[in-house]
């Protein structure tokens, strides 16, 4: 008997230490199910199990290869839980109350004590700096531009959803949840799209308080309107300028806290590193951060007891996209280079409605309402040669006869016809001019007709609907799109990419937050229309300001430090030995000519439609543009100056770094979703293909060091609450 | 149909906020008239760059006509010579072959030259610091559709509120005056009922901080309103004057 209970024990404790070792293993190598079968073998000790245990301890050293014979054991594939993403339990709609109601909180004095930095001034940075400073802690605001209100959200035209339900047509929060997540080819966290649809409706009560002008009916209640991927009416909106309305209640509510003096502003200011401190425990914290003085060229350090970033998308690394000229992904870089994740970088938003580019000298690109796709019918000519003679110019659109156009997204898509997703009419129509049936005079354009509309509706009813957008094309293109078919082509719009953060808003990196466009978000693979400002505000005005006294409340003991501890001189040298390589090139290229070519590279082998091939030609081409950077730039003027090439420099030699990054995503991930869409995985209609089974999760990149191939974690997305679908438009 | 021009640009150089401008003029060959004027003027740096001369230093950056960075004196009219746009959406269609072109910073008092064309509009801020809001804290709203308010009202709070803060108004005005920009602001939200509770004590609070940043008076010459590139109406001072003169009353 005693034996047997020695054998037992034995057996018990055997199966203890595989359990542990295959734990460990585990974590690396994603086999939760070589846990629980050990864990299950370990139950039914005995001595059976010894002997079973003795075997299987063995194998235990190199379990990898029988449990997941893919997982390269020299990389070290970590994989982030729910746990490290700090999920909170419980179902679904109970997570973010759960959340609030147990995380911890800093009072009123000692919010006093601690200083907190917010980098941007867009619909996150604005919102959170406001909303801080409102609760006590002192805010230490910048942004590049001459004043907050100039930050690129004021540029947004749709709209911003929220589930209110206002016009009775069944919305809920949880219709808000389920359209996001499918919406982003379910490539999202749930419990994240969960919460920014809780908070949807007190972002339109806020506006409203802080007198944000949306549109309203004769009643004088709210009014909305539809939008794309949504069978509800849920977006509201200020004209065609809601970006600009809610940043400007943004504003103006940060204005109120700079009156006050609790935000200190500085405009013109650009992050360029982040100071790093050690605390007792040796774990590195973001303690400031350095920033140039875009006036004087002065480098100026700043500390803080913890830093937020909301410095906006990377889509300007195409060099043409729809974002402002200075928008950049330099913040994200620096947070990266510090050990912060970067979470699926080859998610990027093409929009199909742009105004064409028509030539080399062109800065950027114009965005058309999606809301066109309503009443305009998207269409290239037929015959190859329709299309040689509009590219030459000797024909216009209006003079090819019906029978010789191809409506081809009603024609591949009869039951969404032109109103497909974006991702779906951006690849259309670039399959029909990479065919050569483009009709602008560089051969990348199709046409957006209106006149049947104009036939159907009369010319009046199409103006009431569309006069603007239609007097804005005729400022451009000097054509009147009432007499010839507008031309559009797409453009990179937005990216859902971004700096990896957990449930609270926090980076790998210990006091390091990201906010808006620039994490990862909770936009997936794909963002839907009037997303992005909900996701912006629902972040800094109601998200952040909550979470991040969960990890200021063990920070109240920390005093003000010194911006002359050596952590900031060392950040500080970085920055100007960066700064003194850039000016000590003087090659002979510009800045915008290298730029230009990197915009090429991307938009020819890592936009559209990627495919394995592609993407690593375009990754040798990107290795060759760094070179050609680094040794051949030329940047007039001083450094201690006012000097934009510099800071143009500073922004693309990150653009480099970025793009290399997209492309290594981009060719690991070998399926199609949202807006990464990969030729192989394809079906045989052409639509996209996911594979859920391999590359259900986040892709997350940690930096390795200069040259080095970046790191893949990954966080597996297990839909626990929702069903994956498969998107479909034709029927 | 677009083609392609020679101009002359006239600009206005000045290394710093001190230093003495001057006129400099270059030729500029074979320009698209497709190209924005922005654009034109990116043409003319690259120019520069390549011959290791120093680009003309000017603001500018959604180049769609919405975030108000862009702050040009083009052919004695800010924001050139077109109605109802801002510099960026100026295209060089409307100059002829051969033209020359002047083109100036923002010229007023409280808008001091950095380099340029490149202005210092930190002013603007400071009136908005002044009493530009609603003082209301995040969280602890009312419903959004608690209070209605009349589809006419909520839209002409609307036309105010597409101010951009460019800046156009005060550098048009022969007397510097920043009324249109700051009645803009205090009509959207004296129109609407968040905002009236505070509607006197704002109003006085900005004109207060806009007299105290040097900024010239209101004279009726309407140049603010014409030069608009987002057409805020003259109305929005009237409205303006009523709400400081109210307030001046009640004190």
């Amino acid at each position: 008997m005693a034996k047997k209970e020695e054998i037992l024990d034995a057996a018990k404790k055997a199966a203890e230490v595989i359990k542990e070792k295959v734990e460990k293993v585990a974590e690396r190598a994603e086999v939760k199910e070589a846990v629980e079968a050990v864990t299950e073998a370990a139950k039914k000790a005995g001595k059976a199990a010894v002997a079973a245990a003795e075997e299987i301890m063995a194998p235990a050293e190199d379990p990898k290869a029988e449990a997941a014979p893919k997982a390269a054991p020299k990389k070290e594939t970590k994989v982030i839980t729910p746990k490290d993403a700090k999920i909170p339990e419980g179902p679904l709609e109970l997570k973010w109350t759960n959340y609030k109601n147990h995380q911890k909180l800093v009072n009123p004095a000692n919010k006093r004590r601690l200083d907190i930095i917010v980098v941007g001034t867009g619909l996150a940075g604005a919102s959170a700096a406001a909303s801080l400073a409102e609760m006590g802690f002192n805010v230490l605001n910048f942004c590049i531009q001459d004043s907050p209100r100039r930050a690129h959200s004021i540029a947004a035209q749709g709209g911003i959803n929220a589930a209110k339900n206002y016009q009775n047509d069944g919305d809920s929060v949880y219709r808000l949840y389920y359209d996001t997540i499918k919406g982003g080819d379910y490539r999202a966290r749930e419990a994240n799209v969960y919460r920014l649809a809780e908070v949807s409706n007190n972002i339109i009560d806020q506006c409203v308080a802080q007198g944000v002008p949306f549109a309203r009916e004769y009643g004088g209640l709210l009014d909305n309107r539809s939008f794309g991927g949504a069978q509800v009416s849920r977006t509201f909106y200020a004209k065609g300028q809601t970006g600009q309305q809610l940043l400007l209640g943004a504003y103006s509510a940060l204005s109120r806290q700079i009156g006050k003096g609790k935000v200190k502003m500085y405009t013109r200011y650009e992050m360029l590193d982040i100071v790093m401190i050690k605390d007792e425990n040796g774990e590195p914290r973001a303690r400031g951060i350095i920033a140039r003085n875009l006036v004087t060229g002065r480098i100026e350090r700043f500390f803080a007891h913890a830093v937020v970033v909301g410095s906006g998308g990377y889509g300007n690394t195409f060099f043409l996209s729809t974002n402002a000229m200075a928008s950049n992904g330099s913040a994200a870089m620096q947070m990266y280079r510090h050990g912060a994740l970067f979470a699926n970088p080859c998610y990027a938003q093409i929009h199909p409605t742009c105004i064409p580019k028509h030539g080399d000298f062109q800065s950027k690109l114009t965005l058309m309402s999606e809301s066109l796709r309503n009443d305009g019918r998207i269409w290239v000519p037929k015959k190859l040669e329709d299309a040689k003679r509009l590219q030459a110019g000797e024909i216009k659109g209006r003079d090819i006869p019906e029978e010789d156009r191809d409506y081809y997204l009603e024609r591949r898509y009869p039951a969404f016809g032109n109103l497909v997703p974006r991702d779906v009419a951006s690849r259309a129509a670039k399959e029909r001019c990479d065919k050569g049936y483009g009709v602008n005079n560089t051969g990348l354009a199709v046409f957006l007709d209106f006149s049947e509309a104009i036939q159907r509706l009369g010319k009046d009813v199409v103006a009431q609907k569309y006069g603007n957008l239609f007097q804005m094309y005729e400022k451009i293109v000097d054509e009147n799109p009432y007499e010839n078919p507008m031309m559009i082509f797409p453009a990179i719009h937005y990216t859902m990419g971004g700096i990896w953060v957990d449930y609270e808003l926090q980076t790998s990196v210990k006091g390091l937050f990201c906010i808006g466009e620039a994490n990862f978000s909770d936009h997936g693979a794909n963002r839907l229309g009037a997303s992005a400002l909900m996701q912006g505000l629902a972040d800094g005005y109601f998200v952040l300001p909550y979470t991040i006294q969960n990890y200021l409340s063990d920070q109240i003991g920390v005093p003000r430090m010194s911006t002359d501890l050596p952590e900031f001189a060392e950040a500080e040298k970085r920055v100007q030995d960066k700064i003194d390589k850039l000016m000590a090139i003087q090659g002979k290229r510009s800045v915008d000519s290298i730029h230009k070519e990197l915009g090429l590279i991307m938009w020819d082998f890592v936009g559209m439609g990627r495919t394995a091939e592609g993407l690593k030609e375009g990754i040798a081409k990107i290795d060759a543009i760094k070179k050609e950077f680094w040794t051949n730039v030329y940047i007039p003027g001083e450094a201690n100056a006012l000097n934009n090439e510099l800071e143009k420099a500073l922004r693309l030699a990150d653009f480099i770094e970025i793009g290399r990054l997209m492309a290594v995503d981009a060719l690991h991930r070998e399926e199609s979703c949202g807006g990464h869409f990969r030729e192989e995985y394809q079906t045989p209609e052409g639509e996209a293909l996911r594979q859920d089974d391999k590359f259900s999760y986040v892709g997350c990149w940690k930096y390795m060091g200069e040259d080095q191939e970046p790191q893949l974690i990954k966080e597996p997305l297990d839909y626990e609450f929702t069903e994956r679908k498969t998107r479909n438009y034709k029927n | 149909m677009d083609s392609y021009i020679d101009i002359k640009v006239r600009v206005w150089r000045q290394a710093g906020p001190k230093a003495q401008g001057h006129f400099e003029t270059y030729d500029l060959k074979h320009v698209f008239q497709g190209a924005s004027f922005l654009e034109m003027i990116d043409i003319l740096n690259e120019q520069l760059i390549a011959e290791h001369k120093d680009p003309v230093t000017y603001d500018h950056d959604c180049r769609e006509g919405i975030c108000g960075m862009c702050s040009m004196y083009v052919n004695g009219h800010p924001h050139g010579p077109d109605s109802a746009i801002t510099t960026c959406q100026l295209h060089m269609r409307k100059f002829k072959d051969g033209e020359t072109i002047t083109v100036e910073p923002w010229r007023s008092r409280a808008f001091p030259v950095i380099k340029d064309l490149m202005v210092d509009r930190g002013a603007y801020d400071k009136i908005m610091q002044a009493g530009g809001f609603v003082s209301v804290n995040t969280g602890g709203v009312p419903d959004a559709n608690a209070i209605p308010i009349p589809k006419p009202v909520a839209d002409e709070a609307m036309d105010a509120a597409s101010c951009i803060g460019c800046g156009a108004c005060a550098a048009a005005c022969k007397n510097g005056s920043a009324m249109l920009f700051v009645a803009a602001k205090v009509s959207q939200l004296a129109l609407l009922p968040q905002g009236k509770v505070e509607a006197a004590a704002r109003a006085k609070a900005m004109v207060a901080k806009m007299d105290e940043l040097g900024f010239g008076n209101c004279t009726n010459t309407g140049a603010c309103a014409a030069e608009c590139p987002k057409s805020v109406s003259l109305a929005n001072i009237a409205r303006l004057n009523r709400e400081f003169i109210g307030a001046k009353f009640k004190d």
